[in-house]
């Protein structure tokens, strides 16, 4: 019989050696890169790396979540496979990327979720659906009939509404807060000044590594530029922005205003979550379909699940919210409302597990490059 | 029949193409390696030697067609043709906008390049983003494109193209453009042309810091049927490298550049050159044949731990030792020759203020070779060495050419086959080099010999409609 323990630690071995193995490559690579240099127009990884001549662990985790995988140097790479140097970067960073979403992650336990994350994704939103219909079930009694006027709250009460979402956004701000902060203090590049602020800012809301350095575009398929991945991640982000503006909106006018829901479909919720809504799913599909062409060179394919996976639970957050503003006076609306508010459940609490860190990493890897940026190259290297 | 078959698939044969095309002429082009091995040694360049007269975007201040004519001349030591010369410095002035519509991006110089901010228009990605690039403007054209395709005969009619062979197939066009590179991977070759130095096979010891598909087989083909070459076949871009550097395609990264930091040893410890002559960049050409002349085409740079992150950062990690003798044993040489060989060294050395930024005080006295600059003691551990090799970038023999491009032979073009890129550098490059300027004379040529082959193919065009139609008339 295997013994339990014994059996643990040597996963746990196997485990750490892959992260070491991961750094090692990405250290190796950009060995490389830094007596090249030819990719430095590209974006920020290559500039920060020639502040450097080793390659440590904060470094590294540094530069891979600089990197926005947009390809440009794996296409331009004079040493990318078949050269026997096998250079690859987007995919050293890449794995490094997820090994630094799990070690950071809070509490540690569940950064195991990153090793099977389709499946974490699948099953939080089964089980939170599950729970919802439950709870619809056993607050409203039978769940294919509407209480009149579409009114949400007579399904569950406001304050019930109010206090598993607010504690379930709590829980995950605070999760990925302490996760990036160990990422941060992990080679902390001291405090940032205004214009770095401002630059990060910027290079964030922007996504102006995913312009390619020339403002064509990222890489997808092949060599050829595209600017739908920038696109298409902006209509996914600021889609999902103006649906939780829409619901801060809802908020207000609930407590200060002492307008209750269900609004109308021209007031400022509705509004802001339609138009929100809409954005989401476009981008959500297009950025589903744009990962399914990918190269699988470009990355690491086997984060496809948790790609993917964030993806459509994203999509069906966008088309389950639409379905129900659309049936919102049906039947249906105690079933829709259920299913929605399950699946936005199922997103809040996986957000510290899920592709979803990627932003939150990526905001602090440019803000530390902001800052860094502004302070004097460490190496005064001559001229080749 | 296609009108203009391009024969090479790296920079130039790829401007020829696009030329040919653009000039309304229908065109294939063969690429002797796998498509993922495309594009020749271009895929390892990096920037563009361009005159201008005033600052352009990238390129800063001014790089007249004069000062740009003084360099050549100089790193070439008048083994040039003026003409040719001065014709590719005015294109490299103009080129650069045709380049940005065929998807080329520049970006200001590379950091740890900045000596030729002034000079050179910098890829961005280097050059295998710009042979993408020329590829995928290429396809978008209807350029037919064949890759695996090596070319190993050309048939003539006299002066004339008629066709190409590959094994058995035989390509037909009414014009041709041979672009294939120069012999730098052809290992027999090169042993033929650098001979026995001390009884030494010395090209058995080179590097290729380039493709392993120049073997030089259309230039020897070439050569064979009678065509007008220029150049001498020792002569080529030649580096010293890291010894451990792949055999092929070593590319940039090989490159060690602290000679000039330390002292460089041959394998009897001994040094046989002034390591601080002049600025590395200006000296680093030099360096390659240098190695070439030593026992063993080897040599070691050492250095110690002052120099550290004063100079690029080399691609592998050198040999490292707590001491001089320790360093000695690490790297195979002879301890106590070694040694005293530092000693001596070190001695000798009159430090001033140093400065590696400009040709500083710090020298010998009473040493042979001296070093002339950045002469510091070899003193503070840990020490270094870097195990260097002879790496051939491009080989300058070539086809002989005259403003058109044209292939010679017995002193007259020949009306339709046309010549760019590596096989004809040498007209212009007899020796030396200067950063960028082999891309300025493949752009430059390519275009021209891309514009001559679709006017030849129009000429011969008409000329079988003529006689088709006279036979017509006849009949």
């Amino acid at each position: 019989m295997e013994n339990p323990p014994m059996q643990s630690l040597e996963t746990l071995i196997q485990e750490a050696s892959a992260l070491a193995t991961h750094e090692a490559e990405v250290s190796r690579v950009l060995q490389i890169c830094n007596a090249c240099r030819y990719c430095e127009g590209f974006c920020a990884v290559f500039p920060a790396m020639t502040h450097r001549l080793e390659f440590g662990q904060a470094d590294i985790h540094f530069l891979a979540n600089l990197c926005h995988n947009c390809g440009a140097c794996l296409y331009s790479c004079q040493y990318a496979p078949p050269h026997e140097f096998a250079v690859n970067v987007p995919q050293a960073m890449a794995r490094v990327r997820l090994d630094t979403y799990t070690r950071y992650a809070w509490p540690n336990a569940l950064g195991a979720l990153y090793q099977r994350n389709g499946l974490t994704l699948a099953l939080a939103t089964a089980i939170c659906i599950a729970i919802l219909l439950s709870l619809a079930r056993l607050l409203n009694g039978p769940i294919w009939s509407a209480p009149p006027g579409g009114h949400f709250y007579a399904v569950f009460p406001h304050g019930t509404l109010a206090g598993m979402f607010g504690i379930a956004f709590v829980y995950a701000t605070i999760a990925l807060t302490v996760g990036v902060s160990r990422f941060w203090r992990n080679g902390a590049p001291g405090p940032a000044s205004a214009a770095a602020l401002k630059e990060a800012a910027h290079d964030a809301i922007s996504m102006r590594y995913l312009g390619g350095g020339h403002g064509e575009g990222c890489n997808n398929a092949d060599d050829a530029f595209t600017l739908w991945r920038r696109r298409f991640h902006h209509l996914t982000f600021y889609g999902f922005m103006l649906c939780f503006a829409g619901t801060c909106v809802a908020t207000i006018y609930h407590y200060a205003l002492h307008a209750e829901a269900p609004y109308s479909v021209t007031s400022l919720p509705v509004l802001l979550g339609t138009v929100g809504g809409v954005g989401l799913a476009a981008g959500c599909i297009g950025l589903g379909v744009l990962h399914v062409r990918r190269n699988p060179a470009q990355g690491d394919s086997a984060q496809r699940p948790m790609d993917l996976g964030f993806i459509a639970l994203l999509l069906l957050t966008s088309l389950t919210g639409l379905t129900l503003l659309g049936w919102r006076s049906s039947q249906g609306m105690p079933l829709l409302l259920a299913l929605h508010l399950g699946v936005v459940m199922a997103l809040f609490l996986t957000m510290p597990y899920s592709k979803f860190a990627h932003g939150v990493y990526r905001c602090a890897a440019l803000l530390k490059w902001s800052i860094e940026r502004r302070q004097p190259n460490p190496l005064q290297l001559g001229d080749d | 029949m296609t009108d203009v078959l391009v024969i090479g698939g790296g920079n130039a044969a790829l401007c020829a193409a696009l030329m040919a095309r653009e000039s309304g002429a229908s065109v294939m082009l063969l690429e002797a390696s796998p498509r993922a091995w495309r594009g020749g040694n271009s895929q390892h360049t990096r920037n563009l030697r361009c005159m201008h007269d005033a600052p352009q975007d990238v390129l800063m201040d001014a790089y007249t067609e004069e000062e740009f004519w003084q360099d050549l001349l100089k790193v070439t030591g008048g083994m040039t043709d003026e003409p040719l010369a001065r014709l590719v410095i005015r294109a490299s002035s103009t080129c650069r906008d045709w380049m940005r519509r065929h998807g080329v991006h520049f970006q200001p110089p590379l950091s740890g390049a900045l000596h030729v901010a002034r000079t050179n228009a910098f890829f961005m990605g280097g050059g295998k983003a710009l042979v993408n690039a020329y590829y995928r403007s290429a396809e978008r054209l209807g350029v037919q494109i064949r890759y695996d395709v090596p070319v190993d005969a050309i048939e003539l009619e006299d002066d004339r193209f008629v066709a190409a062979r590959v094994g058995g197939e035989r390509i037909a066009a009414r014009s041709c453009v041979l672009a294939a590179g120069g012999f730098e991977s052809n290992r027999e070759w090169l042993r033929e042309a650098w001979g026995q130095v001390n009884g030494e096979w010395v090209a058995d010891n080179f590097l290729i810091r380039g493709t392993r598909f120049n073997t030089g087989r259309v230039l020897k083909f070439m050569m064979d049927a009678g065509a007008d070459m220029i150049g001498d076949p020792s002569q080529s871009h030649c580096v010293a490298i890291d010894a451990r550097a792949p055999l092929y395609d070593g590319g940039i990264c090989t490159r060690i550049d602290c000679v000039s930091l330390g002292i460089v040893v041959n394998r009897n410890s001994q040094r046989f050159y002034d390591e601080g002559e002049d600025f590395w960049p200006k000296r680093y050409a030099v360096w390659g044949r240098l190695i070439a002349q030593q026992p063993g085409q080897i040599g070691y740079s050492i250095i110690d731990s002052k120099a550290i992150g004063r100079f690029m950062p080399p691609v592998f990690p050198g040999t490292k030792a707590s001491t001089i003798a320790e360093l000695a044993r690490a790297t195979g040489l002879d301890e106590t020759a070694f040694v005293s060989t530092v000693a001596a060294y070190n001695a000798a050395c009159r430090v001033g203020t140093f400065d590696h930024a400009v040709l500083d005080d710090c020298h010998t006295e009473g040493l042979s070779p001296p070093k002339t600059h950045w002469a510091q003691p070899i003193d503070r551990p840990p020490f270094f060495a870097y195990a260097l090799r002879p790496g051939i970038t491009f080989t300058y023999l070539g086809l002989k050419v005259n403003k058109e491009a044209a292939v010679h032979f017995g002193g007259r073009p020949s009306p339709n086959l046309f010549v760019a890129g590596e096989m004809m550098a040498g007209n212009i490059l007899g020796k030396g080099y200067t950063a960028g300027v082999g891309m300025s004379i493949g752009t430059a040529f390519g275009r021209i010999a891309g514009t001559e082959a679709a006017k030849a193919a129009r000429a011969a065009a008409s000329a079988t409609a003529k006689v088709t139609a006279n036979a017509e008339a006849q009949r």
